[in-house]
């Protein structure tokens, strides 16, 4: 199964593969969610929910359920 | 009159917008509502070189033309209706420069309605920490348009941004994308049927859930060679429009715009890993809010009583000055104290909207929202729950107003149901007094019983609201969508002069908005006490003289004595008795009960209330006390307040909804009367039968 950006750690770097577009508020479209766009885990809460993340430069948190609609690639930093 | 240039402020939240809005409107500003909802307009005056003027409305934060809460439909409905008379002549699109990829989405949106538009680039002071460079004359040919490069906080560019706006017919109204690429068939046939109309208006017709175009709407659905789409396709084209405006974004940001990360200094991840650690974080938070309460209790004490004893004096100056009668009586018994019971709030709420403004402004709220939400999602409630719950503590009126950012309408519908638990400040007096009556003082463990009492009362209402919200949560059946975004913007030092300019109009709207109830309730009050009918009342004073001829009394004991009597048989005296048979059981007689009544308009209302009834002339706490101590139970003898009693109080007073303006501002908030009547009947409901069985276990 592919990753998605609720598998994430803190600190680890991604880039968006795809977003399933019936569960994402198209809110979170416009702050930078798309294909392609690189993003960060900075910081979670307690029980790893919510999620801080640096999307494209974006910085904005949203709920650990609507991340795991969100697929990602994992980049290893160099 | 001269031509006004209608201007319109128009961008993402934390851009600044609303310091643009104060360096070019000053104290020329006014904030009023849109008619038939709440969202705030905030409307200003701006002078122009060469004697001309600009009207400026601060339209509401938002991030794209895809409306999804009530503020943001605002912007769009503006921007669409060519009829409206605030109808922008020039649209100003302020975005922030360390978030200018995702501000310039905004941007090319607004281009496409072909209104002139120019680009505002704040904050440009940043740029040498963040490493930021712009090429201004590549990015105003590639988006067609002015760029003001302007520093609020260093109060530089504000004059060019003021003569950019003078000429404003000379920006261009070309767009700067063509967006309608993303299914050129579609779009075509859209074109085709309706050859007078802006296509990309259409596409934001067709694609929102917003009230305002059901007209055009229909008229659209009712063009028979045209064929819409279904709702999931069309949310696919809207995310393929983001892409599209995202790559030609990309594209012109990969030449315009220079970032030497090596400059950069990341002031930003250095308070995050504390601020939002998984200890220090909420440690932090109880710390902030620990020095708030200590603030709105202690600090606001001293402007409090100085603003009581005016009030005070005033009212007492007014009875000696002005020839006896009604109407001085209705000025100095009902005007005057009515007045001075909202004023009297303004150092409490002026503190809270200070210390919520420097929150707010400082970027540190959205770490609170974010540390709270998985606590608050249990009870049904949502992070951004958490400002309004604390603000309930100095009153629930601007926490309630506070909900409005919630996306979920359920989560921001419990909130507001439940922040009138939070113990307000309205509800001290009242504690106070009845704690010092019936609770003994000694200690435990070095605390009070006293003050263990009040810190008690202090969690039942915190835990009455967060398990109300998890009944709740489970009861209401409400379809909304649940989804959480919240910015985390940068850290920035508070600009005194927005801090200042929120904390004034906040406050002037509570004074005015809530001042007008309270102000009204308290005429009705003054006339229900100062009238009664029939003998007993209008003849009180011979009755009294004659039963108590017999005793020495002296001149003041005897009209003490007449007034007590005039209460009793007055029409809220009347009322008092009728209720009495309801009340008894709690351990109460008529004289609490009106107190009750009349605190229905207002809690803080009991103590001035019994004040009266026991015809105690002066405020003096100690003196009611002493009477209060002195009332002997009816029925039962003995004193009437009584442990048992006193606890049957506090209980009531800690469930009971018994605040009209709190009652007004949710209706305004959930625009029913569904909602507050349930909150009136079910608040009161909860305190009568607590009270009830604290009593009857008690006595």
């Amino acid at each position: 199964m592919q990753d998605t950006l609720a598998h994430l750690k803190r600190g680890e770097h991604a880039v968006i593969t795809d977003v399933s577009s019936i569960h994402i508020p198209l809110k979170l479209l416009e702050m930078g969610c798309l294909p392609g766009n690189s993003v960060e885990l900075v910081q979670v809460a307690p029980f790893a929910d919510p999620m801080y993340l640096n999307i494209n430069g974006s910085h904005l948190a949203i709920r650990k359920e609507t991340a795991s609609h969100i697929l990602i690639e994992k980049v290893t930093h160099e | 009159m001269s031509k006004q240039i209608n201007v319109a402020l128009i961008g993402n939240p934390n851009t600044g917008k609303t310091s643009v809005f104060n360096a070019l409107t000053g104290l020329n500003q006014k904030v009023g509502n849109y008619p038939g909802i709440t969202v705030e307009k905030k409307e200003g005056i701006c002078k122009l070189p060469r004697g001309v003027k600009a009207h400026i409305i601060d339209l509401p934060g938002t991030y794209s033309l895809n409306a999804s809460s009530l503020d943001e439909n605002v912007v769009i409905e503006l921007l669409l209706n060519k009829n409206d008379k605030d109808f922008p002549d020039i649209a100003v699109v302020v975005s922030d420069v360390e978030n200018l990829k995702r501000n310039l989405l905004l941007f090319t949106q607004i281009k496409d309605l072909e209104i002139p538009t120019l680009l505002v680039i704040n904050m440009a002071d940043r740029m040498r920490y963040k490493g930021i460079s712009l090429d201004i004359e590549y990015l105003e040919e590639q988006l067609q348009t002015k760029i003001a490069l302007i520093s609020t906080r260093k109060n530089e560019g504000i004059d060019y941004l003021k003569s950019l706006i003078t000429n404003f017919k000379d920006l261009s109204i070309t767009p700067c994308l063509n967006a309608s690429e993303i299914d050129t068939e579609y779009f075509d046939s859209l074109r085709k049927a309706f050859p007078n109309q802006l296509l990309y208006k259409l596409w934001l017709v067709i694609t929102q859930d917003v009230n305002f175009g059901k007209t055009t709407r229909n008229e659209i659905e009712a063009v028979a060679n045209f064929k819409t789409k279904s709702k999931a396709d069309l949310k696919r084209l809207q995310q393929k429009e983001t892409i599209k405006r995202y790559q030609f974004i990309n594209n012109v940001l990969k030449k315009g715009q220079t970032i030497d990360v090596s400059q950069a200094k990341d002031l930003r991840t250095k308070l995050d890993r504390v601020l939002t650690h998984k200890v220090w974080g909420y440690l932090i938070f109880v710390i902030i809010l620990l020095t708030i309460f200590q603030a709105i209790y202690d600090w606001s004490s001293v402007p409090m009583d100085f603003i009581d004893g005016i009030f005070a004096s005033l009212s007492e100056w007014t009875k000696d000055m002005l020839p006896k009668g009604a109407f001085t009586n209705l000025l100095a018994e009902g005007i005057i104290p009515g007045l001075g019971g909202i004023v009297i709030f303004i150092p409490q709420i002026a503190f809270l909207f200070l210390f919520i403004a420097i929150l707010e402004e400082s970027g540190y709220m959205s770490r609170v929202v974010f540390l709270m939400d998985r606590i608050m999602r249990r009870f049904g409630l949502s992070g951004k729950s958490v400002v309004p719950l604390i603000s309930g503590t100095a009153c629930a009126i601007p926490a309630i107003m506070a909900t409005r950012n919630i996306e979920s309408w359920k989560e921001r519908l419990i909130t507001i149901l439940v922040t009138p638990f939070t113990t307000c400040s309205a509800r001290l007096p009242v504690y106070l007094i009845i704690i010092a009556l019936v609770i003994p003082e000694g200690r435990v463990l070095g605390l009070s019983y006293q003050a263990l009492t009040l810190m008690l009362l202090y969690l039942i209402g915190f835990g009455t609201a967060v398990f109300s919200a998890y009944l709740l949560n489970k009861i209401l059946k409400i379809k909304s969508k649940t989804f959480f975004v919240v910015e985390m913007p940068n850290y920035k030092l508070p600009l005194f002069k927005n801090v200042v300019l929120t904390v004034i109009e906040k406050t002037k709207s509570f004074v005015f908005g809530a001042g007008k109830i309270i102000l009204a309730i308290s005429i009705v009050l003054w006339f229900l006490a100062s009238y009664g009918p029939g003998d007993e009342f209008n003849d009180a004073e011979n009755i009294v003289t004659i039963a108590n001829s017999s005793e020495n009394l002296t001149e003041e004991e005897l009209q003490q004595k007449i007034a007590s009597h005039k209460l009793e048989h007055s029409f809220i005296g009347i009322t008092g008795r009728a209720i009495e048979p309801a009340i008894r059981p709690l351990g109460y007689d008529w004289k609490i009960g009106i107190a009750i009544v009349s605190s229905f308009a207002a809690r803080e209302v009991f103590v001035g209330t019994l004040a009266t009834i026991y015809s105690v002339g002066n405020d003096d706490e100690d003196t009611i006390k002493n009477r209060m101590a002195g009332e002997v139970n009816p029925i039962l003898g003995g004193p009437l307040f009584t442990f048992a009693s006193g606890i049957s109080l506090l209980l009531f007073y800690a469930f009971a909804m018994q605040c009209m303006s709190t009652l007004a501002i949710v209706k305004k908030e959930t625009n029913s009367w569904k909602w507050p009547t349930l909150q009136l009947v079910i608040m009161t409901a909860i305190a009568y039968i607590t009270a009830l069985i604290a009593f009857q276990f008690l006595k």
